[in-house]
């Protein structure tokens, strides 16, 4: 493969939608949950995208990983079903549910046939509203949270993400792994569970977007039936998150032929009006095989196979990263590389031909996003929870094209500084300050 | 829930499964390249595909990784395009451009605004016959491949072990060499080695065109005709015949222990027959029989057996993708819970393959199983970018467009007794390779 599929690049898709011809629906339902709705009744099946705000940030104090394993439960028996009755219902129904966390967020994903959806939605309300948590599957479920614990513990990626998220974060929850901790874990009791579900799991967190077969009456009875029964009220949201960040190089002691390394300075909320041109920056700097420093460290110099940067606007805290791997012996010069090259953009912006490149790509990508219903139902669901509005779509590439040269010199000014920035270098690097 | 990082090998069975022939079209042109539309007007959106018939089972023993390094190379530029340009002007119209290789096939796309496709199979036409290799551009792009192997496989110990077992899996075979090349061949590459494979494999009647999306299947034709029709193909090019391997004779073991396994595990492969044209019900029986030992961690087989009633394993799959040339490999996989030796791992997978040859499959899986082999042709349809790509690969993996089509039905015909036969058939241990990643003395779990 020529393009390296970055391990860190994911927090940003989200975050910039927008020109295609999608008509959005808000659908509120008789019991007062809204949704957004693209109906589209070309494929017999509906994606469904449900949202709870907090994530695992929501854990409460020294229940670090608790929603963690609560989420790996949803699935795991609810009602009369045990683990296996429920992925025995699932199956016959061929509905596909996904339950995952993250940081800010715990999202369930849900495909489900027209032909049988009334008894998808009622196995999946069950997950959501009678979960067992029962001890078996507590015990069962742990160890694979503790395996897990365990191989990161190994795993270069995860030991330099987990190492810059504790110098930038400390301890707020962003600092530590949602995972948790091996003590944390074991001492985790079923209490906890509905403990952490009642924390997370709320009315006041949920955000739902659908797309494809359904209509928006049988989306507002399939709101009220699904989560209708969840609690009120939820935890209130961490506070933000300090960023303890400060220039220089952290060595991780690994050993293996290649380091891996995660960069970052400070970055800026979605909501300021600099973030677009920030956005543009981005793409320039380290977004794809043409940027400035896929061009510099790659195919100049053949230090890395890949290296990207990108914007992490998290809902308590705003970073921005880049990350590379690279050959022990090379890696010290394709850190040098890339300091110059965030040091270049801060100095001089960006040409009238590059700005022009980036904004022809990434208002023409833009409608590309939308192209499967499972892919709509995931734009909508973080639009929503980004508070963006409804016709965001349609005015997000103006906001693109309104950026201008100066703007670009400015924000670059304002915000990169190479000297802040703090690289993670997890392997045996020559020549690096230890 | 199952923690998806917990797999050693990814189930791939059902997934990699139907078609719909709903907007499906075809035609071929003159010089031999064959070309397939799908189509699926929701989005504006077209990918447009290029397939090879070269993969690195066919490279020359001793120049492993070039089909690879080729791969990189044709971003280099042509007569028309400068280095990069290809890329660049893909981004510049908002689209996005890669490529990849694997053992049967080399192909690369583009997704881009449908009205763009005129513009990418221009270029992508350009460099089926006009690359342009400079003497500064390759030696950096070596560097770049290898260390792309780094990062990929001698970074990653159960990358190496997969390495070591598909050699002790192919001894004779090509499939025992490693798709991005042994490092110490990949070193010895030079522009001429690739400039061979180039004007040997990269021609119209090795290649395969797809374009899906939210096209007219008669224009793309007239624009195949326009930028394709021209091209010259290679003349003399031979159906791909290779090596078979020899009859296994003794039961192959491997072990190896690195201090960086996150996690130990069991792996065990068979050789096992892959889909061939016309004749696609072996293959769809042990399709069947992959997502009944492994497919959902809850309900298969080896998932009750080990993780559920046991306890030993906090995970057990099994693996296995027909979509292949020559004669492909069924996996199996075990990740022991804490405090279960492999041995003990390996033993109560042995256990509950010998039950499953004794008792049958569940009727009530084997139904499930059936209904979600039809629900995922609905599912597919989802996604116009996997469906171009499972016609794609399938042709290139020397399937027609009608076996392709003929696959749903093939799996829906695969009865009990037929999982069963594939199964005695597979599972002789004298006829596999077990594998046991672990990490080395004195640390966590031992055998």
């Amino acid at each position: 493969m020529i393009r390296f599929a970055a391990a860190f690049v994911g927090a940003l898709s989200l975050a910039v939608p927008a020109h295609a011809t999608i008509d959005i629906t808000e659908v509120v339902s008789p019991g007062g949950i809204t949704a957004w709705l693209v109906e589209n009744h070309e494929i017999p099946f509906t994606a469904l995208e449900i949202r709870f705000a907090g994530g695992a940030s929501l854990d409460a104090p020294g229940k670090r990983g608790a929603i963690n394993l609560m989420t790996g439960l949803l699935e795991e028996g609810a009602g009369p079903l045990d683990a296996q009755g429920f992925a025995e219902a699932a199956e016959s129904l061929a509905a596909e549910f996904r339950f995952d966390v993250g940081d800010d967020l715990l999202s369930i994903s849900a495909r489900m046939l027209s032909e049988n959806r009334d008894a998808a939605v009622a196995l999946l309300r069950s997950a959501l509203i009678e979960p067992n948590f029962d001890e078996v599957a507590l015990e069962r479920v742990r160890g694979q949270v503790i395996s897990i614990i365990d191989a990161d513990s190994r795993d270069p990626d995860a030991i330099v993400s987990d190492t810059f998220a504790r110098l930038a974060w400390g301890d707020h929850p962003y600092g530590s792994s949602l995972n948790g901790t091996l003590e944390s874990v074991a001492g985790l009791t079923r209490e906890d569970m509905f403990a952490a579900r009642a924390r997370v799991m709320t009315r006041d967190h949920i955000r739902v977007a659908a797309v494809g077969d359904i209509t928006p009456e049988a989306l507002g009875a399939l709101l009220d039936t699904l989560l209708g029964e969840l609690p009120e009220n939820g935890a209130p949201m961490p506070p933000r998150a300090e960023l303890g960040l400060t220039g220089g190089i952290s060595v991780v002691d690994y050993a293996s032929p290649q380091s891996v390394v995660l960069f970052g300075q400070i970055g800026l909320p979605i909501t300021d009006p600099d973030y677009f041109a920030a956005y543009l920056i981005d793409h320039i700097l380290g977004d794809g095989l043409g940027s400035r420093l896929m061009t510099a460290v790659r195919a100049e110099r053949g230090l890395t196979y890949g290296i990207s940067s990108f914007l992490a606007p998290r809902d308590l805290s705003e970073t921005w990263q880049g990350y590379f791997a690279s050959a022990n012996e090379k890696v010290a010069e394709a850190l040098a590389v890339t300091q110059a090259e965030w040091a270049r953009m801060a100095a001089e912006g960006a040409s009238d031909e590059e700005l022009a490149a980036a904004k022809t790509y990434l208002t023409g990508a833009y409608p590309l996003r939308f192209d499967g219903n499972g892919r709509i139902a995931s734009i909508l669901v973080g639009m929503q929870h980004q508070g963006l509005p409804r016709d965001y779509i349609t005015t997000r590439n103006a906001r693109v094209e309104a950026v201008t040269a100066d703007d670009i010199r400015r924000v670059a000014a304002r915000l990169l500084d190479a000297d802040a920035l703090r690289f993670v270098v997890v392997g045996q690097p020559v020549g690096l300050p230890q | 829930m199952t923690f998806a990082r917990i797999w050693p090998i990814l189930s791939l069975t059902l997934a990699a499964a139907p078609a719909f022939a709903e907007g499906v079209s075809h035609f071929t042109l003159a010089n031999g390249m064959e070309a397939v539309v799908i189509e699926d007007h929701r989005a504006p959106v077209a990918v447009h595909m290029v397939w090879y018939r070269a993969g690195s089972a066919d490279e020359t023993r001793g120049s492993s990784g070039v089909a690879h390094f080729l791969e990189h190379l044709m971003f280099l530029g042509t007569d028309d395009l400068a280095p990069g340009e290809l890329s660049a002007t893909v981004e510049a119209n908002g689209g996005s451009d890669n490529a990849f290789t694997s053992y049967d096939y080399t192909a690369y796309f583009q997704r881009i605004a449908a009205d763009r496709l005129d513009l990418v199979m221009r270029m992508e036409a350009d460099r089926m016959r006009d690359l342009v290799i400079s003497q500064d551009d390759w030696a950096t792009e070596l560097q770049v491949i290898i260390e792309e192997r780094n990062q990929r496989t001698d970074s990653d110990p159960g990358a190496l072990l997969r390495e070591q077992m598909n050699a002790a899996q192919y001894l004779n075979h090509p499939y025992g060499t490693p798709v991005i090349g042994w490092r110490h061949e990949m070193e010895a590459l030079t522009r001429d080695d690739a400039l061979a494979w180039y004007q040997r494999y990269y021609a119209p009647n090795n290649a395969i065109l797809v374009v899906a999306g939210d096209v007219d299947p008669a224009e793309v034709e007239r624009l195949a005709e326009t930028y394709y029709g021209p091209l010259a193909p290679t003349e003399g090019l031979a159906p791909r015949e290779r090596v078979s391997e020899p009859p296994q004779l003794a039961e192959r073991r491997l072990t190896m222990a690195d201090p960086r396994v996150q996690r130990p595990y069991v792996v065990r492969s068979y050789l096992a027959p892959e889909r061939d044209a016309g004749d696609q019900s072996a293959a769809a029986a042990l399709t069947v029989l992959a997502e009944l030992l492994g497919g959902n961690a809850a309900t298969s087989v080896l998932g009750r057996a080990l993780v559920f009633d046991s306890g030993k394993a906090i995970g057990a799959g099994a693996s296995y993708d027909g979509l292949s040339l020559d004669e492909s490999t069924f996996g199996l996989s075990v990740v022991p819970a804490a405090g279960v030796s492999l041995a003990d791992a390996e033993a109560a997978l042995d256990a509950a393959l010998a039950a499953f040859l004794r008792d049958g499959p569940d009727p009530a899986q084997f139904s499930r199983i059936r209904t979600q082999i039809s629900a995922d042709e609905i599912y597919a349809r989802d996604n116009v970018q996997g469906l171009a790509r499972r016609y794609g690969a399938a042709l290139a993996s020397g399937l027609t467009i009608a076996d392709v089509e003929a696959w749903p039905d093939a799996l829906r015909a695969v009865s009990e007794a037929d999982v069963m036969s594939a199964a005695q058939a597979l599972f002789d241990k004298g006829r596999s390779v077990t594998a046991w990643l672990m990490r080395p003395e004195g640390e966590g779990v031992q055998p």
